[in-house]
């Protein structure tokens, strides 16, 4: 590695939470015109240190030299006017606003609207990255708004452009038109940071790559000349016990578990996405997969189903029974779990103690946690959530600790744990392994695996695709608050899935119209 | 004339809902809720009257009284930006504390006539018929009110200045990714917020009455906070909102005039009354709600470090 | 501001505790300066507001009797603050549980059973829980924002109860005075031997121990809880909002009627335009200061009551004027939210950004090998 054509140095960066060192002491040398892949677990420590070197957080120790020069990036503003651009994971678009003033808010020379929309003419047809500049974001689709995100740091014309795990919210063709733009801008000299733990892309993509760990850099690599099992040994420190399932076995005859026929919802929320005309079928002893890129739905999918939202009584069937204008609680005391996306504050309640947390779902008379006049049994509770923490492995403090004390990972083996163990007919998990780590994302999908097994009806709601061609039996696709037909998991291929999650089944819409013309 | 007579004594008892409302609205815009507006709004009040007594003079009695309201504001900012603290509680907080602190200064004030602040006749304009003595023949802070509105609606929709203030509090956080200083920018707000109530109470004791009595805000300070939630956050609905209001309380006025005979205490209810059914009304239009309603609005930002 | 607050990765125990006495040292340090500026003795101003009064029997009486109403209301109240409900309403709610409880002794003067005063105490508990379902009703239906709407209703139930006491309740043999007749004894809370201490007293102070039983040990205290924390995850729960916001708000309201009506069959005997000297905005204080907990609830409800006194001995003794009480009740108020910081956050001066100095003192690029070579 040449570090004269270092465009960006790091040095000893260390950072830490608390307790916590989440960057522990890490160099890190991004060379001019390159794709550098920064890897890791969730957790490792990537996001922790871009926000140092975009200036949102400060260092406790370490350098970060740009050009040459050493440098404090003490904000946002001074990282951009040093030339770094980024584009965040969680987007920080602000959604009632429009595209324009979004980006000009961004741009450190104060334009004018009209300079800005015209600024975005320019930069859009150069790479190919149009958008309406007075449509207001809240009304745009994950992927336009990612393109919004890119183009207002295009604009600030930066010469570093950090990435922080833009594809996970991209359809794969989506994600390949990306990278177009992404090598385009490597050509024109321009050095990319990219983030990810997807490794397939990072192989496909990046000239090299530094890979994270617990907070240390663990490996310097040029990632096309390693396989994604070397990488992801290097990412994980141990091999990953890889999950196998063998799909598609459900008999035709197996009972239907769960229904839903011909549903249409409308949430009535500022940007909600209504469901038009959904219907499923799942049969004992099958997961079904709901594949999607965030905001086509899913929340409002989740709804119908859990019960939260309420839709005609026949909409959804439970076991034949029909539950559609049941309650959640109606529907857990049948037999059915649920599992949210929000792990916190929406799967639980952060600032209380596990224990109380284990009651949310479980106050059913199985469960003996009440009493007359709805009197809680403490002890039977808090012997309920110490047998789920047993179970599944949940590590915390000792005695019962506050659900904000504990990991992402931790936190959704408590909270999926907390269903599997009713052993419910049907369970309805979205998102299931949504920034957990490696092991406890495949420790989850073998619980879910495992209650198919048992004759349970299981329903995936998951952006990850990689996670339903691993666990489910069928896919349906969700895109527009329409789903498809199930496909067979065994018969579907990935591009197929990616137009359809692109919305390639009511006619295609401008989204696609707009990637072919790129 | 009697039309005339009502005109008059609307923009009179608006003046003071307007300029608390409109400060609230930049307050709230920047996604703090600032409950604190009586208690503000009274301290303005108290310290105009006083200053102008003492001096003789009630222009300093007016700048004094803006003090007042930042000076609370500042207490109110500091708590709630840099202490995180509930906004909703520290904002009760701040109108018992205003109520008791004006109620204190002001005991030796009470029965003594104030100094009034004087109209300024604007030359031919005075003479339209009706809006003409109205708009044109008033005191100093009536004609503030409209600049200070038309200021706000400008700044906040026209200037880079109000676009940052507005994504604040749309979404601190991505603010504060982008760079820019939210608890600055809310303290700011915060503190405009306090010198718009601040003249509000001015209004209430160096023009309306001339002199002190003590609760003498009487509620207008909330009725302010409805005032901008019945506007959706935009200038000019709240002061077309706060003339609505002044036309309200003048009717409880002149209804007796006319020989209506309803009980005095069902007249003085109007407001509130009022108040309560404008809010039911634009309550239950969501999507004009959804959309003006700044998103971050009661939440504390705490930036990472 | 070099200020800055670091989350701690679980709410502080010993700050939980340790806060609201911080917020009481802090108040007494601002009131001590503040009689100083003011020309008086700190330490005397000081034992006058809170020493002088427990030295005296009658005074502890008079003590007690101020702190059941706070304490009852501020009960309620911390239903609401818990479950996120902004209820400030608790003046007029208390106001309407007067009037309703009113309509027998005044209405029905005659009838004079036993059963008269429970029947007087019930309906002020149902005045009080009425009135607050208003705000509940419109927040539920409407979505208005129940902080303005109850506060409104707090102007319109003094208004009431004004027009009643001046019009048709006042009493025909009270020589146009404004009060209605005054309630006889069976109309009348007992009192004890020789002092105005009266059985609702009781009543209040054993309020404490059951909503703690409620709040703490059964699904509902816990319902409410979950929503004031997170509502996505009450809904998950299968806890009703709708059924929750009426809950919180009649419940406060019923206990702030009774305070009501008690005050009235109790100490004042009879309706005035005046009943109340702001015990609804009083018990908000009382129950932030007891951090929203019943016991901590009662000794907060003590001390504001101590502080009423204080500002009535303090003006007799030092001259001093009793709107001084409201001064200290509102910077206690502060002090206490300020404080709750540190429950969930570490508090720290920022490090005066070493890093900028760095930048300023070397703009030009350091040499290529320095950096090179480290």
């Amino acid at each position: 590695m040449s570090s004269s054509a270092a465009l960006l140095r790091v040095e000893g960066l260390t950072k830490s939470f608390g307790a916590l060192v989440a960057v522990d002491g890490v160099d890190l040398s991004i060379a001019k015109g390159s794709i550098h892949a920064l890897l890791g677990e969730n957790g490792a420590g990537k996001s922790t240190l871009v926000k140092m070197l975009y200036g949102t957080l400060q260092p406790d120790s370490g350098a970060i030299v740009v050009d040459g020069a050493l440098r404090v990036m003490a904000s946002p503003n001074e990282a951009r006017a040093l030339g770094v651009g980024m584009v965040f994971q969680h987007f920080s678009l602000f959604e009632s606003m429009s595209v324009a003033e979004n980006i000009a808010l961004a741009l450190d020379h104060k334009p004018t609207p009209a300079e800005v929309t015209r600024e975005l003419a320019d930069f859009g047809a150069r790479y190919g990255l149009s958008v309406d500049p007075d449509a207001t974001v809240g009304d745009l689709d994950v992927g336009v708004r990612q393109r919004v995100e890119i183009l207002r740091v295009l604009l600030q014309k930066p010469s570093l452009v950090i990435l922080d795990e833009p594809t996970s919210v991209l359809t794969p063709q989506e994600a390949e038109m990306l990278f177009g733009v992404l090598r385009r801008l490597a050509s024109e000299g321009k050095s990319i940071l990219y983030i990810s733990h997807k490794l397939d892309e990072v192989r496909a993509l990046c000239d090299d790559a530094t890979v994270m760990r617990h907070g240390k850099v663990v490996a310097r690599t040029d990632p096309r000349k390693e396989s994604s099992a070397s990488l992801a040994r290097a990412m994980v420190g141990s091999d990953v016990s890889s999950v196998n399932r063998k799909q598609g076995v459900v008999p035709a005859d197996a009972p239907l578990m769960f229904e839903v026929n011909q549903v249409t919802h409308n949430p009535g929320t500022l940007f909600g996405m209504s469901l038009k005309n959904i219907s499923m079928r799942v049969r004992a002893g099958e997961i079904m997969g709901v594949a999607g890129v965030a905001g086509n739905g899913q929340k409002e999918l989740f709804d119908v189903f859990s019960g939260e939202a309420t839709v005609e009584l026949d909409g959804v069937r439970l076991a034949g029974k029909p539950i559609g204008s049941l309650p959640i609680a109606k529907r857990r005391a049948l037999g059915a779990a649920f599992v949210p996306e929000e792990r916190a504050g929406h799967a639980s309640v952060p600032a209380m103690a596990l224990s109380e947390n284990a009651l949310i779902t479980r106050k059913a008379d199985e469960d003996g946690t009440l009493g007359a006049f709805g009197v809680l049994h403490f002890g039977v509770i808090r012997k309920l959530s110490s047998s789920i923490r047993t179970a599944f492995d949940v590590r915390s403090a000792k005695g019962d600790p506050a659900a904000s004390t504990l990991s992402g990972g931790n936190l959704q083996k408590f909270v999926v744990g907390r269903e599997l163990s009713r052993m419910p007919q049907v369970l309805v998990v979205n998102q299931p392994t949504w920034g957990v780590d490696a092991a406890a994302a495949s420790f989850i999908r073998k619980g879910l695996m495992e209650l198919a097994e048992k004759g349970s009806a299981v329903i995936v709601i998951s952006q990850d695709l990689d996670e339903l061609l691993q666990i489910s039996d069928q896919i349906s696709v969700l895109s527009h608050g329409h789903l498809s037909e199930p496909f067979n998991t065994a018969d579907v291929t990935l591009e197929q899935l990616g137009l359809l999650m692109g919305g390639d089944q009511g006619g295609g819409t401008a989204q696609m119209e707009r990637s072919h013309a790129a | 004339m009697l039309l005339e007579g009502i005109l008059i004594t609307i923009v009179g008892a608006a003046t003071p809902i307007v300029l608390a409302a409109i400060g609230e609205l930049v307050v709230e815009r920047s996604g703090v809720l600032n409950l604190g507006v009586e208690g503000m709004m009274i301290m303005g009040a108290v310290v105009g009257f006083g200053v102008s007594l003492t001096t003789g003079n009630p222009y300093l009695g007016v700048v004094a009284g803006a003090f007042a309201g930042v000076g609370m504001a500042l207490l109110f900012g500091f708590f709630t930006i840099y202490l995180a603290s509930n906004q909703v509680a520290t904002g009760l907080a701040l109108t018992l504390l205003g109520l008791g602190l004006a109620g204190l200064i002001g005991e030796s004030f009470v029965g003594t006539p104030g100094i009034k602040l004087e109209p300024i006749t604007i030359p031919l304009l005075s003479t339209i018929p009706f809006i003409g003595p109205a708009l044109f023949d008033r005191d100093i802070l009536v004609y503030a009110s409209f600049v200070i509105v038309a200021g706000v609606s400008y700044g906040l929709f026209k200037t880079r200045a109000g676009l940052i203030l507005r994504a604040t509090g749309e979404n601190a956080e991505a603010a504060h990714a982008l760079g820019r200083d939210v608890r600055r920018i809310r303290m700011a707000a915060v503190a405009f917020g306090g010198l718009c109530a601040g003249l509000g109470g001015a209004y209430l004791s160096l023009v309306l009455t001339a002199q002190w009595t003590e609760g003498m805000s009487a509620g207008r300070g909330w009725i302010a906070l409805a005032i901008v939630v019945f506007a959706t956050w935009l200038p000019w609905r709240a002061l077309a909102g706060a003339y609505l209001f002044g036309g309200v309380i003048i009717l409880q006025l002149h209804a007796q005039a006319f020989g209506i005979r309803i009980p005095p205490q069902a007249m003085t209810m109007l407001p509130y009354l009022a108040t309560i059914i404008a809010l039911v009304i634009l309550s239950r239009n969501h999507a004009l709600m959804r959309r003006n309603t700044p998103a971050a609005l009661g939440r504390a930002f705490v930036p990472d470090r | 501001m070099p200020l800055e607050l670091v989350k701690r990765d679980a709410p502080s125990q010993t700050m939980v505790v340790a806060a609201p006495f911080m917020a009481l040292g802090l108040t007494i340090l601002t009131a001590g300066i503040t009689f100083a500026f003011m020309g008086l003795n700190p330490i005397e101003g000081l034992y006058e507001y809170f020493v002088a009064p427990l030295t005296e029997l009658w005074s502890i009486h008079e003590l007690l009797l101020k702190a059941g109403p706070l304490i009852l209301i501020a009960l309620g109240l911390s239903v609401c603050y818990r479950a996120n409900i902004w209820n400030i309403g608790a003046e007029g709610q208390f106001t309407m549980g007067a009037i309703f409880g009113a309509i027998p002794p005044i209405l029905f003067p005659d009838w004079t059973s036993w059963i008269t005063l429970p029947m007087m105490l019930i309906m002020g508990m149902v005045g009080g829980a009425l009135y607050a379902s208003i705000p509940a009703f419109l927040k539920v239906k409407f979505r208005a924002n129940e902080i303005l709407t109850s506060l409104m209703l707090v102007y319109i139930a003094l208004l009431i109860l004004d027009y009643l006491v001046r019009g048709p309740w006042r009493d025909p043999g009270g020589f146009n005075f404004p009060e209605s007749r005054n309630f006889s004894d069976e109309q009348s809370l007992a009192t004890f031997e020789g002092s105005r201490l009266h059985w609702g007293i009781v009543l209040s102070f054993l309020a404490v121990p059951i909503m703690w039983f409620v709040m703490s040990r059964t699904l509902a205290g816990h319902a409410f809880k979950v929503i004031g924390e997170a509502p996505r995850a009450a809904r998950f729960a299968g806890f009703s909002a709708k059924t929750l916001t009426y809950g919180a708000l009649m419940f406060s309201g019923a206990l702030a009627g009774l305070a009501g009506i008690m005050e009235v069959a109790g100490p004042i005997g009879e309706l005035r335009p005046t009943i109340s000297p702001g015990y609804g905005f009083t018990a908000i204080i009382v129950a932030f200061l007891g951090r929203l907990n019943p016991w901590g609830i009662l000794f907060a409800g003590l001390l504001l009551s101590l502080s009423f006194l204080g500002g009535e001995a303090a003006q007799i003794t030092l001259g001093l004027s009793d709107k001084m009480a409201r001064v200290i009740q509102g910077l206690l108020l502060f002090f206490v939210l300020g404080c709750d910081t540190l429950i969930r956050y570490r508090v720290r001066l920022a490090r005066p950004a070493q890093a900028k100095a760095d930048t300023a003192s070397t703009p030009e690029p350091v040499t290529r090998e320095a950096t090179d070579a480290a």
